[in-house]
């Protein structure tokens, strides 16, 4: 074999540099994210597995079509009860905890929503 | 049907993938085993092949050299078009895998009327190449938040940058369509014009095909049905800390085609062409020192018990049969 001084040692790299992801100091993997649900209300404004992947869809739909199309400020759930659509006044108001709620999965995946660059950040979670 | 086959080849993979993710056991067959198969093959393969070709001596000198070589003091060197040391090499070495610089020079050849010949620079190649290996890059180091845990600084700055335009909700990432641009050119490079056409086989459209299935099934994931990252995130770190679990249910199907495609080029790459990755460091015409004229360089394999044997030892050992043969000789 020639180049063994500089090849050997690259190839080294390259192969850690590549695995780096399992040698690095992760977390506990079975501390999964548990947003904590709000007591007073057992239904949100869509089924649970659409506002897992989907919720950021909605809120955009929303603002579109409030503050764009003059849409309605209100919305029905499946079982018939009023909410507001709005971030501040609808999602939180039964998820009033940022922090417990919105925080858990966005840091876990590294998503930062810039919802927070308008809208005000609720007190407790500054 | 040299980019007809390649394109099944990739329309069959899908295929196959679509099917593994609905049957019993087959989500976690893609899911966790094929990712560890592919990986480990990955590596293994890529080792083997720069293990292999550090096998073959390079005795001799042999860079491109593109500019004038060391000589007379007062002419002046080009150094790093012909490097005479190991900075100027480093600076080529440098430019080239960062700056694609020998991609830089690609120049065109037409006929014109004449019959004349006519060469052109031609940057878009270069410009093309550098977008869709940048933005590879961008991509690759981006889902490493689904690796890592608690996720890295960089990545998340790469993420704010890659999304700074702040359309839409998930954010758009520019690389992205860059990506998908990039992809498209190069492909359509191969088909329009008739001579790239005629020199391209299987194995230049196989990875383009591939890459843009990739690229395309990734995008699709993100923002049209879009995947619960939670339960993504879960079986990915699960996979890098060697205890991958999958929440039943709650991935969809495109995720596995992603993933499927993905495991085909690790699989693939230290097979194919893309090993370039690794080669462009190892090419003895870009990383040599050119110094032929002044350092001996020995043929590692010369047998040391053959002495060199010039004319006159030659003469001296013949020359009684020269004469006789009637040739001449130098010393009578």
């Amino acid at each position: 074999m020639y180049g063994k001084g500089r090849i050997i040692p690259a190839l080294i790299l390259f192969l850690g540099v590549m695995t780096s992801p399992m040698w690095y100091k992760s977390g506990d993997i079975s501390k999964l994210p548990k947003p904590e649900k709000p007591k007073d209300y057992t239904e949100c404004v869509a089924p649970t597995a659409y506002m897992r992947t989907s919720h950021m869809v909605l809120l955009n739909q929303w603002r579109d079509d409030i503050l764009r199309e003059d849409g309605p400020r209100t919305g029905k759930t499946a079982n018939g009860t009023e909410y507001v659509r709005s971030l501040q006044n609808g999602c939180m108001k039964c998820h009033s905890d940022k922090k417990k709620f919105c925080d858990t999965c966005h840091n876990y995946t590294s998503v930062k929503p810039y919802c927070w660059d308008c809208h005000l950040q609720p007190k407790e979670a500054m | 049907m040299r980019i007809l086959s390649p394109f099944i080849a990739v329309l069959a993979l899908i295929a196959v993938a679509l099917v593994a993710a609905q049957v019993p056991g087959g989500q976690a067959l893609v899911g966790i085993i094929l990712p560890y198969l592919a990986f480990a093959l990955f590596l293994g393969g890529f080792a083997y092949r720069v293990l292999y070709w550090a096998k073959s001596p390079v005795p001799f000198r042999i860079p491109t050299t593109c500019g004038q070589a060391n000589s007379l003091p007062w002419i002046k060197q080009n150094k790093i078009d012909c490097p005479s040391s190991k900075l100027g090499v480093i600076a080529r070495m440098f430019l080239e895998v960062f700056l694609f610089r020998s991609l830089f020079r690609n120049t065109k050849a037409e006929m014109h009327e004449g019959p004349k010949l006519v060469y052109g620079s031609s940057k878009f190649l270069w410009l093309f190449a550098i977008l869709f290996h940048y933005c590879f890059l961008v991509i690759i180091l981006r889902h490493m938040r689904l690796f890592m845990d608690p996720v890295p600084g960089f990545v998340a700055a790469l993420e704010f940058g890659d999304g700074f335009l702040q359309i839409g909700a998930p954010v758009f990432y520019q690389t992205d369509a860059i990506f998908l641009g990039a992809i498209a050119f190069l492909f359509l490079r191969r088909v329009m014009l008739s001579n790239i056409r005629y020199i391209s086989l299987p194995g230049d459209y196989f990875p383009l095909f591939l890459i843009f299935g990739i690229a395309f099934t990734g995008i699709l994931m993100r923002y049209v049905f879009r995947a619960d990252v939670v339960a993504i995130k879960q079986l990915t770190h699960g996979l890098a800390t060697f205890s991958p679990a999958i929440a039943a249910g709650q991935i969809g199907s495109i995720f596995f085609i992603h993933v499927f495609l993905v495991c085909a080029l690790l699989i693939y790459i230290p097979f194919s062409k893309l090993m370039h990755m690794a080669g462009v460091f190892m090419s003895p015409t870009r990383n040599m020192v050119n110094n032929s004229r002044m350092v001996r360089h020995i043929n590692p394999w010369n047998d040391p018990n053959i002495k060199p044997h010039s004319y006159a030892g030659y003469e001296d050992e013949f020359r009684e049969f020269m004469k006789e043969g009637g040739i001449p000789v130098e010393k009578e």
